[in-house]
């Protein structure tokens, strides 16, 4: 075991490297990462006995990486924003083959209008697609979460891909002291691969993934992959206790930070909750009795374990780094409908939508956000939707469309200024 | 489990360039020093679409305890300021949240006094010297790792040995000269700021108690006429001056030109116009110093000059 200051990038290839992949077909131009460079060259040092094949897009990277784990080896992939969305029927349709493999995101928003800066939107667009999804909020937990994702995937009562999240720049580009443990002690929780039934070979054709009409079939196929993704909760919780056991961290369906005695809750997931920790120790310091909610699996949805953090509390504020358009922030639909008929639910459910296309969220807004929710509960219901958009960001707004409208005068364009 | 106890402090360090002068590179030699040192650190360059020479910067936190912040340093303790022409520059946002215990380092060889004129800046203001003594290599090449030896230094819970295996780590692929040469401004920095080691300490966090109140609005729906993202107005991208990305001038020397206008056949930006006579003319607001007409130019009548050294006249100002 080593500890180093890595980026998330950087913990991602060490997870795909310690969990032995074996193969790793890439998509090589922008948006993919230094993921992929990192392991380009490990393989090419011979550092890491590993087959890659470059593809000329996310839509073919996706299908090479489930065919090749259909073979019953261990795959691993990585993408970003409009490349996950571009492999978006590969994701519905691989998941159905019931074949396991590993793919990192590295979250950003998506166009219109373009941006390189990260929000939860890619991500979310592929909730609904039979991946399974973790959503790391640190580069410790991108290389730890690669390895209960294989676990978690390979799982008899799994076996679905699954995809682990991380933030673009907080995490992708950030450098953070992560602990890089040896090959060995990793084989101790992470095993070879038992392929059983999963072994496409060439030699031997199998019909995978037919064609099914009239209804029945489809529904028989579809509800099964939701059975299965259900289970890998408490499986989720057994791999969790595995992983403790030998590498010491420990890693929990739903983070609860200083929950237990909190009448506030924030609720958010990804790096910024990290963010929202460090309010929570500020306000705490300030007398104000709050904590955070992070739910770390999004796909399957940790229903229950949230019922039982947020049952009895007085408000709760739901950060969403994602906007649904038309109806909301999605992790607020969500916790909502978790909470829904449970008798002594949360009084107040407050919906902040925050940090979308890299918007940043002061300290000073989580403290606003905690103080609006007590608001809140003393009036005795929820707020509406809140955009984290100030004043001063209109203003810049109005200063830019005039540029853009109706000539040049009254501004100045872009960053630069003389 | 965290009790209700004072926060941890944490150091939160800027360090200002542009790109290609090594600020990322800069920030990771400081983040592993104090990782060295055992501090739990995370550092992390900042750039968008700029390209070489756009104004960029890094930062560094450094707490004994996790550090749970994240993004851009709000509330810096130290700000570091490698090229000091970003200082016209006010996208560069140099003096973002420096309050009066910031200390602000300048590379630059202009005194202190001036710089806190200029910057209207009370606090604690030092400088680094770029002077080059003759046949040297240029010290802003250097620029990087010389501040951050300086930054390493005015903390002072950095070693000389950390910093100096620090840069062996974060440079291990340079060759032996060129880690020497690192090596050598690194520490010539670290040693001329011992009398200030200690002026930088950690700060403390934004208190839950009174805070500055987001001044939120609600967004008011506009037809998509308004709200679509188009501009129509031609050309707007004119008014972005990426002449302030340069770092390198070239000079035209008209006694030389031959008039054959490869300069500005070749020149990417359209930056090179020809007067009636046929000779070429640069702009300067909009050039970004990339140099390729003196690689076209037949009759080496363009030269560079460092930005550094650059006269006023037809540049940015």
């Amino acid at each position: 075991m080593k500890r180093a200051m890595i980026t998330g990038n950087s913990a991602a290839a060490w997870g795909a490297r310690l969990a032995g992949a074996e193969y790793v077909p890439a998509f090589p131009i922008t948006p993919q990462t230094e993921i992929i460079e990192t392991l380009a060259q490990w393989i090419d040092r011979g550092e890491m006995e590993c087959g890659m094949t470059t593809l000329e897009s996310e839509h073919s990277m996706i299908t090479a990486a489930a065919s090749a784990a259909a073979t019953g080896i261990r795959v691993f992939t990585a993408t970003s924003s409009q490349g996950l969305l571009y492999g978006m029927e590969m994701l519905y349709t691989v998941s159905g083959w019931r074949a396991p493999f590993v793919m990192v995101n590295v979250s950003r928003g998506l166009a219109s209008p373009i941006t390189l800066e990260p929000d939860h939107n890619d991500i979310l667009a592929a909730r609904d697609s039979g991946f399974l999804q973790l959503h790391c909020a640190t580069c410790q937990e991108v290389l730890d979460c690669i390895l209960i994702a294989y676990r978690l995937a390979e799982d008899e009562r799994v076996r679905l891909p699954v995809i682990v999240n991380m933030d673009g720049f907080h995490l992708s580009f950030t450098r953070e002291p992560v602990e890089i443990p040896d090959r060995d002690t990793v084989d101790h929780f992470l095993p070879d691969f038992e392929p059983g039934n999963v072994r496409f070979r060439a030699s031997e054709p199998v019909s995978q993934a037919v064609t099914v009409l009239g209804g029945a079939l489809y529904s028989y196929f579809r509800y099964e992959m939701h059975l299965a993704a259900m289970n890998a909760l408490s499986a989720f919780d057994e791999i969790a206790a595995d992983f403790t056991s030998v590498f010491g961290r420990r890693h929990e369906l739903v983070e609860s930070y200083r929950t237990g005695d909190a009448e506030l809750v924030f609720v958010m997931i990804g790096s910024f909750a990290t963010k929202a920790r460090a309010a929570v120790d500020s306000l705490r310091r300030a007398g104000v009795a709050v904590g955070l909610m992070r739910p770390l699996l999004i796909r399957p949805f940790p229903r229950d374990r949230i019922r039982e953090i947020l049952a009895g509390k007085k408000g709760v504020a739901v950060i969403d780094q994602n906007l649904s358009v038309g109806m909301g922030g999605v992790l607020h639909t969500e916790v909502a409908s978790a909470l829904y008929g449970l008798p002594d639910a949360p009084l107040v459910l407050n919906s902040f939508i925050g940090g979308l296309g890299g918007r940043d969220i002061s300290a000073e807004e989580f403290y606003e956000m905690a103080s609006v929710t007590t608001k809140a509960v003393s009036d005795g219901r929820s707020l509406p939707p809140r955009l984290l958009f100030t004043g001063q960001e209109l203003a810049e707004v109005r200063r830019l469309q005039e540029i853009a409208k109706s000539g040049r005068k009254g501004g100045n364009g872009g960053k630069g200024e003389s | 489990m965290d009790t209700n106890r004072e926060s941890t402090p944490i150091y939160r360090i800027r360090f200002h360039g542009r790109g290609g002068q090594g600020m990322k590179t800069a920030g990771r030699i400081l983040g592993t020093a104090f990782f060295l040192e055992g501090f739990v650190v995370q550092d992390a360059p900042r750039y968008g679409a700029e390209r070489r020479g756009a104004p960029i910067f890094a930062y560094v936190r450094a707490s004994r305890a996790p550090v749970n912040e994240r993004g851009v340093i709000h509330n810096p303790d130290l700000v570091i300021i490698a090229d000091e022409t970003l200082a016209m520059i006010p996208a560069a946002e140099i003096l973002r949240g420096v309050t009066g215990r910031t200390v602000l380092l300048i590379h630059s060889s202009e005194e202190p006094e001036t710089w806190k004129e200029r910057l209207a800046f009370a606090g604690t203001l030092l400088t680094l010297s770029t002077a080059t003594e003759p046949g040297d290599i240029p010290r802003f090449r250097f620029a990087g790792v010389a501040c951050a030896g300086a930054a390493a230094r005015l903390a002072d819970v950095i070693s000389r040995s950390s910093l100096e295996q620090a840069i062996r780590a974060e440079l291990r692929h340079v060759g032996a000269a060129v880690m020497s040469k690192n090596l050598e401004m690194a520490l010539q920095s670290y040693d001329l700021m011992a009398q200030y080691a200690g002026r930088v300490t950690p700060g403390g966090e934004i208190a839950a108690d009174t805070w500055l109140r987001p001044d939120w609005v609600d967004l008011p729906f506009e037809d998509a006429g308004v709200s679509a993202p188009a501009v129509f107005t031609p050309a707007t991208s004119e008014m972005v001056k990426t002449g302030l990305w340069r770092n390198m001038r070239p000079i035209i020397d008209q006694a030389l030109c031959s008039r054959c206008r490869l300069c500005g056949v070749y020149c990417p930006d359209g930056c090179i116009s020809i007067d009636m006579a046929g000779y070429p003319h640069i702009d300067y607001d909009h050039c970004k110093g990339c140099l390729i007409c003196i690689a076209q130019c037949p009759s080496h009548a363009v030269r560079p000059i460092p930005e550094h050294d650059g006269k006023p006249e037809g540049g940015v100002k």
